[in-house]
């Protein structure tokens, strides 16, 4: 659709007398006022979940993807050995960047989320991880398990592929709803409101009969309803958008309890994303009003 | 644009028809500049049907009609908008916006076509005082009484100065006293040099207005447009 920047002017310039021909009450104007408000609610939390997935796939993606680690399962007595081994192993891997092994309070630091606070590390039989950064050419794993195997029985090189690529495609996808969900959204908003629009234009026939009666151009006319109806869609995804921004806000932190769904929110500059909405929202209805008003005023006799 | 003296509505063999059948037929009338003419008839008979041919609401299924030298027939829903402006409509009904002071419903010509309301605001006034409704200017169309609407639909009518001016029944729901106030509101403008075709039954309003005015009065009979008896 072209863009109608003249249009657009025109309705943020206004008319106060062409503003006031358009009855102001009516069920329509609620019916647009709710609709754009609760899609702009729901549009803020498809938006959350976006942009939450977007940063999830990326983290695992390209973070993730450069990690690999080593688990060293040896008696007590030849930990420390095999460890120091394996690391000398990894300092002469073509594609390493570094390697290092994850001290006691890392370790706890995992478990945690299972085990809870305080847990005696030092007493269970755990294996010692070795976190392995890649180079951005990477590493021959083939090559460095055998190598490995050779020189530290007791190790394990996990190079995260067989558990990375689904949570990938699945963040990717979620990501991917998210955006069909907006799209989702604005064509229902632009459905509601078309629907609204359609019934106060057929409401108020006799006033735009008497429009035509006394001179008025359907340009006029179709101004008249679009401006109203455009800004009852910004106002009401005004505040659908800062209710969603609220509940938003009332999720649990994702530092307090870590993990994805703690994480769906906003983060920095991701805030400017919600006054967006209301913008869209009124976009579409601006557009959708235009199109109802022509339609009906080229029907009318 | 025309030419001064040429007509400015012009039906040459016009014919209208209506839900199957013939309403009009073989209609020529013309209305020169400055003319004032009456339009009688039986109801039903296609006087309201004939002014809305005249304001171009609507078009004829045959003939020539012509809208300040302009064929209907070319007109799009921009050229008509501009003949409103050009044409004041009284109707029988006196349609209003309900919502909007009788004050803003007489100034809507003027917001419709762009006007600045508050350089026009001397001569809105002056025009709700000519049509005696100073007093009634913020009420609200609903609360005025039938007489009152009739005013206030002239006044809506006259306020961009129009060259034409269509009245269907304009004094038909009101009293004799009104109806003598309403066509000396007329009179007055055809004096102005306006041209005036009125719609109406009331044979005492066309007598009174020829004790005024040169007035034609025509009459719709059979579904033809005739000049009436010499009786009136």
């Amino acid at each position: 659709m072209k863009l109608d920047i003249r249009g657009l002017g025109d309705l943020l310039i206004g008319d106060a007398q062409a503003d006031r021909v358009v009855p102001p009450t009516g069920f329509t104007a609620w019916l647009t006022l709710f609709s754009a408000g609760a899609m702009a609610f729901l549009a803020v939390f498809a938006l959350a979940l976006s942009l939450a997935t977007g940063r999830l796939a990326e983290r695992w993606g390209d973070e993730l993807a450069r990690t690999a680690t080593v688990r060293i399962s040896a008696p007590e007595a030849q930990m420390a050995a095999q460890t120091a081994a394996a690391l000398r192993v990894l300092e002469t891997t073509t594609g390493v960047a570094r390697a290092r092994a994850l001290d006691d309070a890392e370790q706890a630091a995992l478990l945690e989320p299972w085990f809870g606070p305080d847990l005696p590390i030092d007493q269970l039989p755990i294996p010692r991880l070795i976190e392995v950064i890649e180079t951005a050419e990477g590493f021959d794993a083939d090559g460095l398990r055998l190598r490995l195997q050779a020189e530290v029985p007791g190790a394990v090189l996990d190079d995260h592929t067989r558990w990375r690529a689904p949570l990938v495609r699945a963040a990717d996808r979620l990501r991917l709803l998210g955006w069909l969900s907006l799209v989702l959204i604005a064509g229902a908003t632009a459905a509601m409101i078309t629907l609204a629009a359609n019934a106060a234009l057929a409401a108020n026939a006799q006033v735009i009969q008497v429009l035509r009666l006394v001179g008025a151009r359907d340009s006029y006319i179709a101004r008249a309803f679009v401006r109203r109806f455009t800004l009852r869609a910004l106002g009401g995804a005004a505040i659908g958008m800062g209710l969603g921004c609220l509940a938003i806000l009332a999720l649990p932190s994702a530092d307090a309890a870590g993990g994805f769904l703690t994480g769906l929110g906003f983060q920095g500059w991701h805030w400017l994303w919600p006054p967006v909405v209301p913008v869209l929202a009124a976009v579409v209805a601006f557009f959708a009003t235009r199109a109802a008003a022509r339609k009906t005023l080229e029907e009318m006799p | 644009m025309r030419n001064e003296g040429q007509p400015v509505i012009e039906l040459e063999d016009v014919a209208y028809n209506y839900g199957g059948g013939e309403l009009l037929s073989e209609v020529s009338l013309s209305l020169s500049p400055g003319s004032f003419h009456f339009l009688t008839g039986p109801s039903g008979a296609g006087k309201t049907t004939l002014l809305k041919l005249c304001y171009g609401a609507l078009v004829p299924t045959s003939g020539q009609l012509r809208l300040f030298g302009q064929d209907r027939r070319e007109m799009g829903r921009d050229d008509i908008a501009t003949v409103r402006r050009r044409v004041g409509v009284v109707h029988q009904d006196c349609q209003f916006l309900d919502h909007l002071s009788v004050e803003d419903n007489i100034a809507l010509p003027l917001s419709v076509s762009g006007r600045d309301l508050l350089a026009e605001g001397a001569n809105l006034k002056e025009l709700i005082g000519w049509v005696g409704l100073r007093e009634r200017a913020k009420a609200r169309p609903p609360e005025l009484s039938g007489g009152e609407r009739q005013r206030a639909a002239l006044a809506r009518a006259v306020i961009m100065s129009p060259d034409v001016i269509l009245a269907d029944e304009p004094t038909g729901n009101v009293d004799w006293e009104m109806s003598q106030r309403l066509l000396r509101l007329l009179i007055e403008l055809n004096l102005m040099g306006k041209t005036i075709l009125i719609a109406t039954h009331d044979l005492a309003l066309i007598r009174a207005a020829k004790a005024h005015v040169q007035a034609r009065v025509l009459r719709i009979a059979a579904r033809r447009l005739q000049l009436a008896g010499a009786d009136l």
